[in-house]
């Protein structure tokens, strides 16, 4: 399957008085690991949530396209996952439930989902925990199971806001593997995170701050571009000016 | 590697000091060892961190020292009380700040703390003189009528640290205090704690952020409910990488096939990708210098110390 795209041009948003975004443009492609890096406030939710579908932008336009060019949103939302910073899960469903619910919700087949869900509960180290009930996982296990509900339809379309937040530095390394393993699989994938390193590890970096887009790019390019040491020292710096 | 406990610095005075002592503590839930067999003690004035992959019994442990939870097994001593009431008199000594819940959106600041300072069965006076004096420390100037819900995320973990400190404990427990907040807020936060600390009281914290575990006098390392490492942070690094350690930057360049080379490079301890580098940690400067001249010219090292996070990957997982 191709994957999709997704360009925005001049995207705003307006909450009452507060302009969230003021006009972003980026492109976006399958088969590359996208980072939406910014401090708090600087629009990253906000951006992910119109993508998603879940907010209608003020001015300004998202254009998915498919192989054969531009697709209706319906088609892209079939296979698209989003991961909210706090997943929405049932506190009195164990793992194991969770796992069945989406199963039935996304009318797996049993052998796709039995080699799904094996998976990702052996990368997320959940598997000794699938018979604990959500509301009693620590904040980094429920951010795990947040992303195995979202990844298990294989989706072409995955947004995930600050997934790796609250999670332990090995799990986060081996949640980022995944993500490259996903990404090579033509899968369009926009994660937003606060670590640097992370940003580092992304194919494609977009810099937000106070709702307008500072630089896209490859990281080694925006380093170069920036005459930084670090992708922490670039950051700083466009955030500064 | 095998299991290692550190000894911690200055360990005679932690004899005489030491506000927490824990030994071959222990809980089962079912056929489940959350915590196994844990032996260490705190001392006052120290901060004290916890660090471990989700789910290697972190919170579980800090929940017993609370007096939340009773052990199946071992001992535990919190400023000199144990569980024989039931765990209340710690609780009535130690001040916790949970990952999770601790304010509720719907009230108030005011509201909070003084919901706060009725589950202590603190007296009006006294509640408003100790908030004063809190509100005071923190630099805390959000109106006491705010709603919690229309405070920013790192305000919020203030106000929570407050409600948890309004009974003025001795020991305050504090629980991923800094998850999800900005970086800013974050290193705010730690000024706090070494506020906290400065004036005598000890925290006992976990946290998944390695630049905060720096500023922690001891961490014990967790791991499938056991204490594997427990020092400094700079034994805990001589602890794991006895030999040097070297950035590698391949320049863009695609790295798979040098990377392949160097996990089979003699001496090699530990290999692991840091943001667009490598991190490769060798038992001996010898080995590391023969390794690293194989490397293609265009590709950039340098030898570094290791960091927390490094001896997070080692230990932790068990990583190569």
């Amino acid at each position: 399957m191709d994957g999709f795209s997704i360009r925005t041009e001049g995207l705003k948003k307006d909450f009452g008085p507060v302009r969230a975004l003021k006009g972003v443009s980026f492109d976006l492609s399958a088969g590359l690991l996208h980072g939406l890096i910014g401090s708090d406030g600087a629009g990253k939710t906000t951006t992910m949530r119109l993508l998603a579908g879940l907010l209608r932008p003020t001015e300004g336009s998202i254009v998915y396209s498919g192989a054969g060019g531009p697709v209706s949103f319906t088609e892209v939302r079939r296979g698209l996952a989003y991961m909210p910073q706090q997943p929405s899960l049932y506190p009195d469903l164990s793992v194991e439930e969770h796992l069945e619910f989406f199963r039935e919700l996304y009318r797996l087949e049993p052998e796709d989902y039995a080699r799904r869900s094996r998976e990702l509960l052996d990368i997320t180290r959940l598997e000794q925990f699938r018979g604990r009930r959500a509301g009693l996982l620590s904040g980094g296990m429920y951010k795990k199971l947040g992303l195995i509900c979202a990844l298990l339809r294989s989706p072409s379309v995955l947004l995930l806001d600050e997934p790796t937040n609250g999670v332990d530095p090995i799990s986060r390394r081996e949640f980022w593997g995944l993500l490259y393993g996903l990404a090579a699989g033509k899968i369009l994938i926009l994660v937003s995170t606060s670590y640097m390193d992370e940003a580092e590890r992304c194919a494609r970096v977009h810099l937000l701050e106070s709702g307008r887009l500072l630089a896209s790019g490859e990281p080694r390019s925006l380093l170069k571009a920036a005459g930084a040491a670090s992708f922490e020292d670039i950051f700083i710096k466009k955030a500064v000016v | 590697m095998n299991d290692t406990v550190v000894p911690g610095r200055g360990d005679k005075g932690l004899l005489r000091n030491r506000v927490v002592e824990v030994e071959n503590l222990t809980i089962r839930f079912g056929d489940f060892t959350a915590v196994d067999g844990v032996s260490f003690s705190v001392r006052k004035g120290e901060i004290f961190g916890f660090l471990g992959a989700n789910g290697a019994g972190k919170t579980t442990t800090i929940r017993m020292l609370c007096g939340l939870l009773a052990p199946t097994s071992g001992v535990v001593r919190v400023g000199g009380l144990d569980f024989d009431d039931g765990g209340n008199g710690i609780k009535s000594i130690v001040g916790y700040m949970s990952q999770k819940f601790t304010l509720y959106d719907d009230l108030t600041v005011g509201e909070n703390l003084d919901f706060a300072a009725g589950l202590r069965k603190l007296p009006a006076a006294a509640a408003e003189k100790r908030r004063a004096e809190l509100f005071g420390m923190t630099g805390f100037d959000r109106p006491l009528t705010a709603k919690v819900s229309d405070l920013p995320g790192g305000i919020k973990q203030e106000l929570a640290l407050a409600a948890a400190m309004l009974h003025d404990p001795e020991i305050v427990f504090l629980d991923e205090p800094t998850s999800g907040v900005s970086p800013a807020a974050r290193a705010r936060f730690w000024g706090l704690i070494r506020r906290i600390t400065a004036v005598g009281k000890t925290v006992i914290v976990t946290t998944h952020y390695m630049d905060e575990a720096e500023q922690c006098g001891r961490i014990a390392l967790m791991r499938a409910g056991r204490i594997i490492a427990l020092g400094s942070p700079d034994e805990l690094k001589d602890s794991a990488f006895p030999g040097p350690m070297a950035e590698v930057d391949f320049q863009g360049s695609d790295p798979a096939a040098p990377i392949e080379r160097l996990r089979k490079a003699p001496g090699l301890l530990a290999l692991s990708p840091h943001g667009m580098r490598w991190h490769a940690a060798f038992s001996e400067g010898a080995l590391m210098d023969a390794a690293l001249s194989a490397l293609p010219v265009s590709v950039r090292v340098r030898k570094i110390k290791p960091s927390l996070e490094d001896v997070f990957i080692r230990l932790a997982g068990g990583a190569q």
